[in-house]
């Protein structure tokens, strides 16, 4: 197994920093990593009664299968049909075939992984995942060594997605990640948030996690992973490559066609709340840095 | 008597000023909304998005004026000044809510943005053409000005409802109805103008 990712974010860096967390719920997730000293520090700042960081996580979303609103998919997402799920894992693995979630579960160890969340749209959250590591389910089916690339897809349900009646994208939202990328430590699968079940309009019941990239590139609801050699087709590069690229990842110095990536606004914080600096590689690059040494990252946005 | 009739009848005892006062309740309700939460977990984008969209309708409202009298003999051109003064007000609140909540004052990326991200310079060409406009929405410089270069100046409405749709249409991702529903009614409008200015040219 790939060396283990080590949290650096507290607790207090949730969003926003008046966590609502109980005591139960933190017990049920299994989050020992959280250190249970910070606990009480976290629920005397709840009594501010201020939104939740639960509820900003999820009801504020882009999951246009629902709808391109962001409260659309709180909206709309329950009629996502979950269970059973299975993931088909193919292309240059050595064992193919269809992995029943539960299958999945049982052989992955959950754990929580605090991550910044930064959208592409200049927003951003930190979110406490429960999740695996990618590179543990991939070993799973068995990598071949021809692999280079590793391909996503999203479910596509007409009947249950009211949001795929418009071509807003190229239905169904497919992603992908260079190997190295995906076998990353610090890229993951969630299948979890405050150590409850992921919510639909979040991905249920798994989605990629990737946190220095922007968030369209963390593919959710996956019921498809490929193995290729070549790079696959984005969603979002497909619809607008000159704004989109396939590695897109959180850049301060390089802008979106439209807009600056220069600064981002936290969701949770109120009318009055101030713009923040964006990180480079949304503060990951100490980690995931030299997967792009060499690399002029203006071309390869 | 026709339904019109009845309409211009009516139209023509409402006095404007109280409707100054209704057209601007919208904006202690959106504040009211997003103190509550109502306006959703990122009450700023939201406020900063109904603001625009509410100036953009007054605006298109502002156009269909002369249609509605040309083509049906309804006459509301009363209250054309209203809406387009409303209008400018929603399009200045917009600006404000921009710069002071959702840009935190950082005035060097926002001059980056209003030079780099086209969106934004169509709008903010939209904002600065309804200047001159609104200044001059009062009788005085009706009377100063002279009828016809008061008109003449008072088309500049239509490139401003331009900038306004193009500002909108471009700053949605991928491939969205709404901005396409707004643009399309903006050139519909402006589209039923176009064989009035000809027959005018003409005579």
């Amino acid at each position: 197994m790939a060396r283990r990712w080590k949290n650096t974010l507290s607790e207090n860096d949730v969003t926003p920093e008046k966590v609502f967390l109980n005591r139960r719920q933190l017990m049920a997730g299994g989050a020992a990593a959280l250190g249970l000293g910070s606990i009480g520090g976290a629920l005397e700042a709840a009594e501010g009664l201020e939104p939740s960081s639960y509820e900003d996580i999820t009801q504020y979303n882009n999951y246009y299968e629902f709808g391109t609103g962001k409260g659309d998919p709180v909206k709309n997402a329950h009629m996502l049909t979950t269970t059973p799920w299975s993931v088909k894992i193919d292309g240059l693995v050595d064992k193919p075939g269809d992995y029943a979630f539960e299958d999945i579960m049982k052989a992955m160890t959950i754990e929580e992984r605090i991550y910044r969340f930064r959208c592409v749209e200049a927003w951003s959250m930190v979110i406490p995942w429960n999740g695996f590591e990618l590179a543990d389910l991939l070993a799973m089916a068995g990598v071949q060594s021809d692999a280079k690339y590793v391909a996503f897809e999203t479910a596509l349900r007409p009947d249950e997605m009211p949001g795929v009646r418009y071509p807003v994208l190229d239905w169904p939202y497919v992603e992908g990640l260079r190997l190295d990328e995906a076998m990353h430590p610090l890229t993951m699968m969630a299948t979890g948030i405050y150590g409850k079940d992921i919510p639909n309009q979040n991905g249920a019941p798994l989605r990629l996690v990737v946190p220095w990239k922007y968030g369209f590139k963390s593919i959710k609801s996956v019921v498809r992973i490929t193995l290729t050699d070549k790079e696959p087709p984005t969603s979002w590069n497909q619809a607008n490559a000159r704004e989109y690229g396939f590695y897109s990842n959180v850049n301060p110095e390089v802008d979106h066609p439209r807009w600056s990536q220069a600064s981002e606004r936290v969701v949770g914080g109120g009318l009055f709340s101030k713009r923040v600096p964006t990180l480079m590689l949304n503060g990951y690059a100490d980690e995931v840095g030299d997967l792009y040494a060499g690399m002029d990252l203006s071309k390869f946005f | 008597m026709s339904v019109v009739d009845r309409i211009n009848g009516v139209a023509r005892k409402v006095p404007t000023w109280p409707l100054y006062i209704l057209g601007l309740l919208p904006v202690p309700w959106l504040l009211y909304l997003a103190q509550t939460g109502a306006l959703g977990r990122e009450p700023i984008k939201e406020l900063e998005h109904e603001l625009g969209l509410i100036a953009l309708r007054l605006l298109i409202a502002g156009l269909t004026i002369t249609s509605l009298r040309r083509y049906l003999g309804l006459n509301l051109i009363k209250f054309r000044r209203m809406i387009g003064v409303l209008a400018f007000t929603y399009v200045a609140l917009h600006l404000l809510v921009w710069v002071v909540l959702d840009m935190s004052l950082l005035w060097g990326q926002m001059w980056a943005d209003i030079w780099k991200r086209p969106y934004i310079t169509v709008g903010m060409a939209g904002f600065l053409m309804l200047l001159p406009l609104a200044a001059t929405s009062n009788n005085l410089s009706l009377r100063k000005m002279g009828a016809v270069a008061w008109r003449k100046l008072h088309k500049l409405t239509y490139i401003a409802v331009l900038a306004g749709g193009v500002h909108f249409l471009w700053l949605v991702k991928g491939f969205q109805m709404e901005p396409i529903l707004y643009m399309g009614a903006i050139l519909f409008l402006l589209a039923l103008r176009l064989p009035a200015r000809k027959v005018a040219q003409r005579a």
